[in-house]
């Protein structure tokens, strides 16, 4: 499983995304190229303004044809991530 | 006792701390030191290895675990307090706790040093496993298989991680020094504080902040020195180095680290729930936290990793330059394997795997990548795993022999599609293992498959 923690700058840009309801399974499903039943949790954690995102490997780690043992460098896809939120 | 100190010199044992930092925290007056000396992010190859075997042998790291063990030791037995290992040699068995005991053994006689140590083994005996599975007492954890009795029978080794009552144990039979097998990396940390009647939601997620070193303060740095404080209804964690600090937003991601769910931590034994806990930030290089609450389950159960022999690997490393060849670089790789397939088709197809990573292209992301474009160089890495070394080793040569001399359509420079930076260019790299346990088992009580030895070091 891998797991990414997305941390926001500030509390009210978090809870904007949050109740956007814009990074939801299907989403990410659909960024990571994934079907929507790999995409195992998707959390948004108040106490650290935190957005906790599971998804299950491709490979187990450092099994046989595995890319990334520590999943390091997965989160890039997020990276181009965008939408519109209000104002 | 009002409050409990308890320092955490870094975050994986061997990952080493400035000299200062340690200082800085015995200054301090804690409790004990306790150090989480492995995990299974390195993957099952610790898990797996054998006495003897492999290129990244144990006793490769002995220089590195002595630097560190050395000043923790002393510091220690200096201030009369315990030094607490777990997760021992990475991965936590009786050939890696034993390692790690003769690792002290050998200080404690270059230094003078006597003390009571306690060794606690975690490893599992198949037959204990399949027959806790036959009683229905084996679950997944996870997006994994259900778990066969064939799967034991190939586990080479498997472990159980230990909850905090081992180790309380041990301090309550006078341990100086413990070193452990596979643990629930909280343990080593809240061990201390539980003994001593602090609550044991507090104590628990205050050792899973303190797990990784200074890696929850501000920079963070997994070989830097943290300082947990634990009071009756709240605890405090501080770096001890000056040039870092921990924020609200350090702590706190840092109790996401490596959980599934960030509500509940799940322990050996139970569950902390964060649903109320509460981080604030004490002064501006300490946070308090709040609100942990420990939440006994029914039935005690331990996660058990076990790891399975897929064969042996050798690898070749090489870069690419030539425009032309990186154009035709698939066909040349899809060349390869055909060819390859032909030369060692005595083997059988199953009895071996070739993977090529191609870096400045895909080689991190595989079939997540996203960019199509190609960088102007890249590196391939070129990785054959088969039944035994030399195996391996010869379809790596046959491999790269192939991709090197590919005659490409439109090739104009013969002298090689390939870079090697270095002689020999197929390089064994030893055994291969994969994860194949990695379960819940239900116990009778938390002790009873941990067993304790106690020594008495420098006695002889």
């Amino acid at each position: 499983m891998l797991t990414l923690d997305v941390f926001f700058k500030e509390r009210e840009i978090f809870r904007k995304v949050r109740d956007a309801g814009v990074i939801t399974k299907a989403s990410l499903a659909e960024l990571y190229r994934v079907s929507e039943d790999d995409i195992l949790e998707v959390t948004f954690f108040e106490p650290a303004e935190a957005l906790k995102i599971s998804i299950k490997r491709w490979v187990s780690s450092a099994a046989p044809g595995d890319t990334d043992v520590f999943g390091a460098q997965q989160h890039v896809p997020l990276m181009s991530l965008s939408f519109e939120l209000e104002k | 006792m009002d409050e409990l100190r308890i320092l955490s010199p870094t975050a994986i044992l061997g990952y080493g701390f400035p000299a200062e930092s340690l200082a800085e925290g015995m200054a301090n007056k804690p409790h004990a030191i306790a150090v989480d000396a492995g995990s299974t992010d390195p993957g099952p190859y610790f898990l797996g290895i054998q006495p003897g075997e492999g290129g990244a042998s144990l006793a490769q790291f002995a220089r590195t675990m002595a630097a560190d063990l050395r000043p923790l030791i002393k510091a220690a037995l200096q201030a009369r307090i315990p030094l607490i290992i777990g997760s021992a040699g990475g991965a936590g068995g009786n050939l890696h706790v034993m390692g790690i005991a003769r690792l002290i053994r050998g200080i404690a006689e270059q230094e003078g040093l006597k003390f009571r140590m306690a060794q606690i083994q975690a490893e599992i005996e198949q037959s204990l496993v399949k027959e806790k599975l036959r009683q229905g007492k084996v679950t997944p954890l996870g997006p994994v298989p259900e778990l066969s009795p064939d799967d034991v029978d190939r586990s080479v080794r498997i472990v159980a991680q230990m909850g905090v009552e081992p180790f309380v144990r041990a301090l309550e039979e006078g341990a100086e020094v413990i070193v452990a097998g596979r643990a629930s990396d909280p343990g080593m940390f809240a061990a201390s504080p539980i003994l001593e009647g602090f609550d044991k939601g507090l104590s628990i997620h205050m050792g899973k902040i303190l797990e990784c070193g200074a890696i929850a303060a501000e920079p963070g740095s997994g070989g830097d020195v943290i300082l947990g404080t634990i009071r009756r209804d709240h605890f405090l964690v501080e770096p001890m180095n000056p040039d870092r600090k921990c924020t609200v937003r350090s702590v706190a991601a840092h109790s996401l680290y490596e959980a599934a769910d960030p509500w509940r931590l799940s322990e050996p034994g139970g569950t902390v729930d964060l649903r109320e806990v509460s981080f604030a930030q004490e002064t501006n290089r300490r946070v308090r936290v709040s609100g942990s609450k420990f939440v006994k389950d029914p039935v005690y159960r331990v996660k058990l990793e076990g790891a399975e022999l897929v064969g042996y690997r050798t690898i070749c490393i090489a870069g690419v330059r030539d425009p032309a060849a990186l154009a035709h670089l698939d066909e040349m790789l899809e060349a390869a394997r055909i060819r390859t397939a032909e030369q060692f088709g005595d083997l059988g197809r199953a009895q071996w795997e070739l993977y090529f990573r191609v870096y400045g292209r895909d080689g991190v992301m595989g079939p997540l990548e996203v960019e199509s474009s190609m960088a102007h160089e890249v590196g391939l890495l070129i990785e054959a795993i088969a039944s035994t070394q030399e195996q391996a080793t010869s379809i790596c040569m046959f491999v790269h022999a192939q991709i090197l001399h590919y005659g490409f359509p439109g090739r104009t420079s013969t002298a090689g599609n390939l870079a090697f930076p270095f002689s020999p260019q197929d390089i064994p790299a030893g055994p291969v293992h994969r994860f194949n346990i990695y379960h819940l088992m239900e116990v009778d009580d938390p002790l009873v498959h941990f067993p304790i030895q106690m020594i008495e070091v420098g006695d002889d």
